[in-house]
């Protein structure tokens, strides 16, 4: 008998398990996968840097007594009306379709209770959006559906998609599963089938073509309201440039880890940079234009807690905005829900397949009995609470830095863990002076 | 991002108000292209001799490089425009001219040569560029013009448009080239050099390698179609008038017009808006992936 | 009746006057000169109001307009009428690209040409050309009429939904899901309606035109059809 041992059998790195199943899920339907959310993989992130709390040469601001203020303007540079928000942190554009109108509601609802705005999708304005939030963002996207200038003219601001972090370059996508008689009726679909979006805007293609489409919405709206222009992180520096030398009175900076409704794997995971390396290209481009706090820019991507609201302020941002973090505060993946997880062959925190529109929260869902699980009451004000949370923790960590404002956070008050966070955030290494890329000490 | 504007005149009685009309159309353009500006005149020319365009760093720097070569080639006519100076050497000099100038002037470059073609290009409003260089001034058949918003490459001079491509020719370009950095590294294994990351500039390179290798510039252009991604207008100067092409998929805009007078080309009505005659032109605009010239 | 000269008075403040009058307004009849390529003029209309513009005009003229009726007397820039909501406009010349772009109702007639992607997007905007319409005209066509009496260049109708197009020159080539169909006498009378509702009365005879529409084959995705995509 052959007593020679084995070796341990052994996975492949590269063929992991997961890629071994996409494979063979590809080979069975012929189609890509499509999910929602953003980047699920490590990437550097706001994790990996730090603050640098008072110590003998600064001094903390006391609890309570001693103000940490936390309101934002938005849009002063051309408007007639810009927006001033109580709290650094704002809705993230997601469209009534991919999402239920209870989930809507619950935004608005939380959102208004802070002093805050939500922001319509891909799919237009719902009554109960613009019922429910104090100050509303309005989309426009390269698919267009439901614009018109009525909910142009009673929108707080308007939103030009360029594209979004998840897959910039990008356009809308709703299967047929989530096209009910409601949302065919706003986006002029036929009922039930897959919405195929266009990735470019119908009417303008490039900067120069985008200021006189800019130039039009601020004549249709006489100048009144601030206009907002988001992309996608992939080329900070320029992006920004060119989106203040289109006209914007706003940028919105949306890095992969943002989430979708609805993409290609492939896109979420392999185009687009994390918002970490995204950010300070940003603000250099706003410095460099004599902008900075001019033009304001909201990142977006990741937002999770009050560290990373701070730390993105702290790096230069005016703003942030929370997707993935508000469907979760509502009750997106939550574990209680674990039984109807598995039964969809997943389970609570890797749910993703949203496009299927079987969400058991009620959330990514257009079924009636599903979405009727979702008290916007309730929702709104488990928003309310999850965005109160994010501001305490923001002011803590400001006041411990010395800042009587959110704003006056610095990237100095930051250091970095990782050689690859210190680099794309340009701050150094902790303990250390060294910044990756800009200086040799 | 950027504008463009172009004008060729079939009435020679227009042509001392040539440098007029296109100072009024490329300030037009200004929103479209705020950060720098250029164009290219073709004016007289004299027979065995070829004009220069030099730029120097500063005003003081290409006075000096003009002094330097009036000393060491008398004989050559020099005008100085501001930063720039168009010397005009008897042709069979040229050789000698061009490498005592790499030599001596190192930083001063030669941004176009012809017979008849001149080239002005410097950061600032188009309004400003033009009035640096005295464009209004200009007399010539026909001219093209460029206002830049800088993408992906810096605001700096180096990035602004016109490009030469050759003798009495260049290139203006509106639009976003995708694959110029492979282009670029196969063009300088051919032998090319670039002194910036623009995408035009490669494109200028690329229809300098077709017609070195033997191509018309009307097919090099037929080619480009093949080898060149991304959405552009191109508008290419020649010593006898220009030539225009739009990409397949003619995102950017592109509109001429023509009288008895004129052909001219716009990115916008509004640059056409104050030619004579406009109101009864025969005003379209180019279809896509087509190579259109307009020539004496 | 208001005569405004663009040369002397501000774009913002025309469109500013248009923009707060009421519904009911009397002052209906504008005239306006000079308008010189200018963009944005006479967007965001919000009432039965009567433009006349006297000249060629730039970038979105009419753009997202509601109830007004507006006579561009020359040629208009790109996206002339885009995102129409209802009412009525008027070229006389040539307009630019993306005309009627996302339009969601209302009536845009050109008499002249219709460049590159006229109707692109359309979502109940009815368009009628007199001339003929560039490539990639009525890409993505949701719903809606486009009519073209002169001929269509490539990719006509590219992924379209349930828009009807109406074309009685030739078509250069069709786009993705686009097909020939058939022209029953409910189709001529559909047709007849938008050609009278247009201006054309009964000089044009709908049975000279063909009608082109959606395959449906891309409406649920089929690995079979991936080579569309």
């Amino acid at each position: 008998m052959d007593t020679t041992p084995i070796t341990t059998p052994r996975k492949s790195a590269t063929f992991d398990d997961y890629s071994m199943s996409e494979i063979r899920r590809a080979a069975a339907s012929g189609i890509y996968d499509i999910r929602g959310g953003g980047a699920k993989r490590k990437v550097p992130h706001f994790d990996d840097l730090l603050f640098l709390g008072a110590s003998m040469s600064r001094y903390p601001l006391e609890g309570y007594r001693e103000k940490c203020a936390t309101d934002v303007w938005l849009g002063t540079r051309f408007a007639e009306k810009p927006i001033h928000l109580k709290i650094p942190v704002t809705i993230a554009g997601m469209s009534f379709g991919s999402l239920s109108a209870q989930a809507k509601e619950s935004l608005g609802r939380g959102a208004s209770k802070m002093g805050t705005s939500t922001t319509t999708g891909d799919g237009g304005m719902t009554e109960e959006e613009r019922g429910h939030s104090s100050i509303l963002v309005y989309q426009l996207l390269p698919s267009r559906y439901g614009m018109n200038p009525d909910d142009l003219r009673r929108a707080d601001a308007i939103e030009i998609v360029i594209g979004q972090g998840a897959k910039p370059g990008g356009g809308g996508m709703l299967l047929g599963q989530k096209i009910s008689k409601r949302v065919a009726e706003m986006r002029t679909l036929p009922e039930g089938i897959d919405q195929r979006s266009a990735c470019r805007h119908p009417d303008w293609t490039g900067p120069d073509d985008l200021e006189i489409k800019i130039q039009e919405l601020r004549e249709i709206m006489d100048w009144q309201k601030p206009i907002y222009i988001k992309v996608g992180a992939s080329r900070p520096y320029y992006d920004t440039a060119l989106a203040v030398k289109s006209g914007a009175d706003v940028i919105v900076l949306d890095g992969m880890q943002g989430g979708t409704a609805a993409t290609q794997e492939v896109f979420i995971e392999h185009v687009g940079l994390p918002t970490l390396g995204a950010i300070r290209p940003a603000v250099q481009a706003l410095q460099d234009l004599g902008m900075h706090r001019k033009v304001q820019l909201i990142v977006s991507g990741g937002i999770r807690s009050g560290a990373d609201v701070a730390k993105a302020l702290a790096l230069g941002a005016d703003a942030v905005s929370v997707g993935t973090a508000a469907l979760a505060a509502i009750g997106d993946n939550d574990p209680a829900l674990e039984e109807e997880y598995q039964r969809l062959g997943t389970t609570a925190g890797a749910y993703d397949d949203w496009h299927e529109g079987q969400c058991p929260a009620g959330i990514n869902t257009q079924i009636p009995e599903l979405a009727a699980r979702l008290d916007p009451e309730l929702g709104g004000r488990r928003l309310a609470n999850y965005l109160s949370v994010l501001t305490l923790e923001t002011q803590t960590i400001a006041r411990a830095c010395g800042k009587s404002h959110v704003h006056n956070l610095e990237p100095e008050d930051l250091v970095a863990l990782t050689v690859e966070a210190a680099a794309m955030a340009q701050v150094p290494l902790a303990g250390t002076k060294w910044i990756p890329g800009l200086n040799t000490e | 991002m950027c504008g463009i504007v172009g004008l060729f005149l079939k009435d020679s009685a227009l042509e001392p108000d040539l440098g007029r009309m296109t100072a009024r159309m490329l300030a037009t353009m200004t929103d479209r292209g705020p950060d720098s500006a250029g164009f290219a005149v073709y004016g007289t020319g004299q027979a065995g001799q070829t004009k220069l365009t030099l730029r120097g760093p500063s005003v003081a720097g290409i006075e000096n490089t003009v002094s330097k070569l009036k000393q060491t080639f008398p004989g050559t006519d020099a005008a100085l425009y501001d930063t720039h100076a168009v010397v005009a050497v008897p042709t069979e000099d040229l050789a000698r001219v061009d490498a005592w100038l790499g030599r001596e002037c190192p930083d001063t470059e030669v941004v176009g040569r012809g017979h008849r073609m001149e080239i002005f290009k410097e950061v600032g409003l188009p309004k400003d560029v033009a009035a640096r260089f005295r464009l209004a001034t200009m007399h010539g058949t026909h001219a093209i013009g460029h206002t830049r918003m800088a993408t992906e490459s810096a605001v700096t001079t180096d990035g602004a448009h016109p490009y030469s491509t050759g003798g009495d020719q260049c290139l203006v370009h509106n639009g976003s080239l995708s694959n110029h950095n492979n282009v670029r590294r196969a063009l300088c294994r051919e032998g090319l050099t670039f002194e910036t990351e623009n995408d035009t500039e490669v494109a200028a390179g690329y229809l300098t390698w077709r017609m070195r290798e033997g191509l018309s510039l009307g097919d090099a252009l037929e080619v480009s179609l093949e080898d060149l991604d991304g959405f552009y207008t191109f508008v290419v100067g020649t010593e006898n008038g220009f030539g225009v092409l739009r990409d397949g998929i003619a995102c950017k805009p592109a509109i001429m017009a023509e009288t008895n007078q004129y052909v001219a080309f716009g990115s916008e009505y509004r640059a056409l808006a104050d030619l004579p005659g406009i109101g009864l032109a025969k005003v379209w605009e180019p279809e896509p992936a087509t190579v259109y010239f307009w020539e004496r | 009746m208001p005569d405004i000269d663009l040369g002397v008075t501000p774009l913002r403040e025309l469109n500013g006057a248009l923009h707060k009058l009421p519904p009911e307004t009397n002052e209906r009849h504008w005239v306006i000169e000079n308008p010189a390529g200018r963009h944005a003029i006479a967007a965001g209309l919000n009432a039965p109001l009567n433009v006349e513009i006297n000249g060629p005009v730039g970038y979105y003229c009419a753009g997202m307009n509601k109830l007004a009726t507006v006579n561009i007397h020359g040629s208009a820039g790109v996206g002339v009428a885009e995102n129409m909501m209802s009412g009525f406009v008027h070229v006389s010349g040539d307009a630019s690209q993306a005309a009627g772009a996302t339009g969601h109702g209302g009536l845009l007639r050109i008499d002249g040409n219709a460049s590159s992607r006229c109707g692109i997007s359309m979502k109940g905007i009815d368009i009628v050309v007199q001339g003929s319409v560039g490539h990639m005209s009525a890409f993505m066509a949701q719903a809606g009429n486009l009519v073209v009496f002169g001929d269509a260049g490539d990719a006509l109708g590219d992924s379209i939904y349930e828009a009807h197009l109406f074309v009685r020159g030739s078509v250069k080539s069709l786009g993705a899901d686009c097909i020939k169909k058939d022209m029953s006498d409910e189709h001529k009378a559909a047709l007849h309606d938008v050609l009278t509702r247009a201006g054309f009365n009964g000089e044009v005879d709908p049975s000279e035109f063909q009608r082109y529409g959606s395959a449906r084959t891309l409406y649920n995705f089929n690995v079979d059809h991936a080579g569309e995509y």
